[in-house]
């Protein structure tokens, strides 16, 4: 709406000359889109979010980006035969493996390992952990002390140690066996960081207002408490989220996570560490898309805490 | 005499103290409201003043049934309100609202203005129906005084004076006949605060609406009220009509609030008498025997210590003077007349 409208109609009602006049001519916004606005200038945002972006493609569609089958093997092309830098890109400027597999075709299909694992754990622990947190941080008493003692007896697990226990259970471990893995050991985080969030806000005068004026438990809890509380958890999801990626390659290297014929970074740093002093290049393109994806995760994480703390605002 | 619409009964709320992690032992109780009893008839305004921690947002809670009282009765037209749950006291709800100390924090920052104010009638259906919402919001939007273009603007686009405006809009949509204040203004800039006190008071003769307002700044209550209880210490120690209270006070803690009182002209300033008390207001977990004022009182003495002061119109005062006051010497001071 454009400005001398608006000053217009507060003229014509004397009551709100004075209120109309510092209302900031600004479009109505909220919280949320404040924040993308916010976002959008940041570099650090914007490039963390096309190298996403550009990953959850190559999961998607690794057909678009090369042509090659990561799993036929020709021992000609050994990984001894060096990488070939002679000519513009191509795929075999990564080189080739010990069984002669490209090893671009490998790096490409195996992102989708990558990303499933670390959406479908963070969707999991969110879930999970976020639904908890709200049912202790909103009820309190002996709801409260149960789930909390129960999130610190699983908190006391090390992640790593415990998956391996998990899943040595599983006679054949696929993407979903780590998921699981991970899912059941990784929620007690979540469910703190909400049920912290679930307390401080609920609190606050907005949700006492609410409860004057008869609204049921559902309705404070997913109009009022739900929206406001959310914040933490998405940023501590999306930091978190590198860190599934990195504990599934993790699992994988130490063989005890994905298994051949998953085609899984993870995998193959460990069979190229075996190699690394003839054929470094075979240890470093898995490793160093591994490690670009977490920090691209991580990264982001930083730009939106930056713009939903409330703090800052 | 109008018609009593609240009266409220020997409320009680104590808060226990426990100890122990798995079984947990009572060993005492925070006596945040202890023994309050009084009226507020239609149309009137209730002061409640009283320093930080006296028990005046407590009762407030109580009153809104926020709180489970521990004792006492919340008459509303004449039936317990204190006791009810469910769909009886959702429809009660509907007559008692309130208005929140800080503006900030008791809009959701999340929610537009239009949703903040059509909350209401969303949990209550049967006020507006579906399709007049909207429009029933904006007319409470222009009934506070704020632009009814506003409706989808968030509260972090308005000003205080303005927020606490979407607040009170909030309060009126139900219709309610009576709204608890709980300091309305205390967040606010002095300015803002006139004009907020205006549009309570124009609100009430619009809607004839009786207020319970707390408070703790005296000339603010003394403005708006009809009648002024003062609270100490979870009691009501004194209570009576505006002129009572103010110019005729007999209990010696009202009069020690009210010089305490900035007198705007300094020449007054010099020739009165200002009353410090000593110490502190004792704890409501262990409050004194007999008159919890009485630790820091002047007046004490022996009997102050054994006979608890009963709320009552003292026998030995005459004309205005002799108002409801819990003091066992209670009497009009000259020199605190301002």
């Amino acid at each position: 709406m454009p400005d001398l409208t608006e000053k217009k109609t507060a003229e014509e009602i004397p009551a709100q000359a004075a209120v109309a006049a510092d209302a900031k001519p600004e479009k109505a916004r909220s919280l949320g889109s404040d924040a993308w606005h916010d976002l959008r200038r940041k570099p650090i945002f914007v490039i963390s979010a096309l190298l996403i972006l550009l990953l959850i493609v190559i999961a998607i569609a690794p057909g678009l980006f090369t042509s090659v089958d990561p799993r036929a093997g020709d021992l000609r092309l050994h990984y001894l035969s060096k990488p070939n830098y002679s000519h513009f890109f191509q795929a075999d400027w990564f080189g080739y493996d010990l069984q002669g597999r490209s090893i671009y075709a490998r790096v490409v299909y195996g992102a989708r390992a990558s990303v499933v694992v670390g959406i479908c754990v963070t969707l999991g622990v969110t879930i999970l952990g976020g639904i908890a947190g709200m049912v202790a941080g909103y009820f309190g008493g002996w709801v409260d002390t149960i789930i909390s003692r129960v999130t610190d007896i699983f908190f006391g697990i090390p992640l790593l140690l415990g998956s391996l226990v998990i899943l040595n259970a599983f006679t054949s471990r696929t993407i979903w066996s780590v998921v699981f893995a991970l899912v059941a050991l990784g929620w007690t985080q979540m469910t703190r960081v909400m049920r912290g969030s679930v307390i401080t806000v609920k609190q606050a005068d907005f949700v006492t207002a609410a409860k004057a004026l008869g609204a049921g438990t559902g309705r404070i809890m997913f109009k009022h408490i739900l929206p406001n509380a959310i914040a933490p958890v998405i940023v501590v999801a999306t930091i978190a989220l590198g860190g599934y990626i990195a504990t599934e390659a993790t699992l994988s290297f130490l063989g005890i996570g994905l298994q051949d014929p998953t085609i899984s970074w993870g995998i193959d740093i460990n069979s190229a560490q075996k190699v690394i002093r003839t054929a470094p290049f075979a240890l470093f393109f898995p490793a160093g898309m591994l490690s670009l994806t977490v920090l691209a995760f991580i990264m982001l994480g930083d730009a939106v805490r930056d713009a939903l703390d409330p703090k800052l605002r | 005499m109008a018609e009593t619409i609240l009266e409220v009964k020997d409320l009680v709320k104590h808060y226990p103290l426990t100890q122990g992690v798995l079984f947990k032992k009572q060993v005492g109780a925070v006596k945040a409201v202890d023994g309050v009893s009084f009226q507020l008839d239609k149309g009137e305004t209730l002061g409640i003043v009283g320093e930080s921690g006296c028990g005046k947002s407590t009762l407030a809670k109580v009153l809104m049934n926020l709180e489970r009282a521990t004792a006492g009765q919340v008459l509303f037209k004449g039936e317990d309100i204190s006791r009810l749950s469910g769909a009886a006291l959702k429809s009660v709800r509907r007559n008692i609202q309130m208005v929140f100390q800080d503006p900030y924090t008791s809009l959701n920052p999340r929610m537009t203005v239009g949703d903040i104010i059509g909350e209401p009638f969303e949990i209550h259906p049967e006020v507006a129906p579906k399709g007049d919402r909207r429009k029933a919001v904006q007319d409470l939007l222009d009934v506070v005084g704020l632009n009814p273009e506003y409706i989808n603007r968030y509260p972090h686009q308005f000003s205080g004076g303005q927020r606490q405006r979407i607040g009170i809009a909030r309060g009126l949509a139900l219709k309610p006949e009576i709204i608890i204040c709980d300091e309305p203004v205390s967040a606010l800039d002095v300015s803002v605060q006139a004009q907020v006190i205006n549009l309570l008071e124009q609100l009430q003769g619009e809607f004839d609406l009786s207020y319970m307002f707390i408070a703790h700044d005296l000339s603010i209550v003394r403005h708006i009220s009809d009648r002024v209880g003062v609270m100490y210490l979870g009691k009501i120690v004194e209570i009576g009509t505006d002129e009572q209270i103010y110019e005729n006070a007999t209990h010696p803690y009202t009069q020690a609030l009210l010089s305490a009182v900035p007198v705007p002209d300094p020449a007054a300033r010099e020739s009165r008498e200002r009353i410090i008390l000593s110490g502190d207001i004792p704890s409501p977990a262990n409050p004194p025997s007999g008159c919890r004022f009485r630790t820091r009182c002047w007046k004490a003495e022996e009997r102050c210590a054994e006979e608890i002061p009963l709320l009552a119109i003292p026998t030995t005062l005459e004309g205005p003077a002799a108002h409801d006051s819990a003091c066992h010497f209670a009497e009009v001071r000259e020199s605190a007349a301002a």
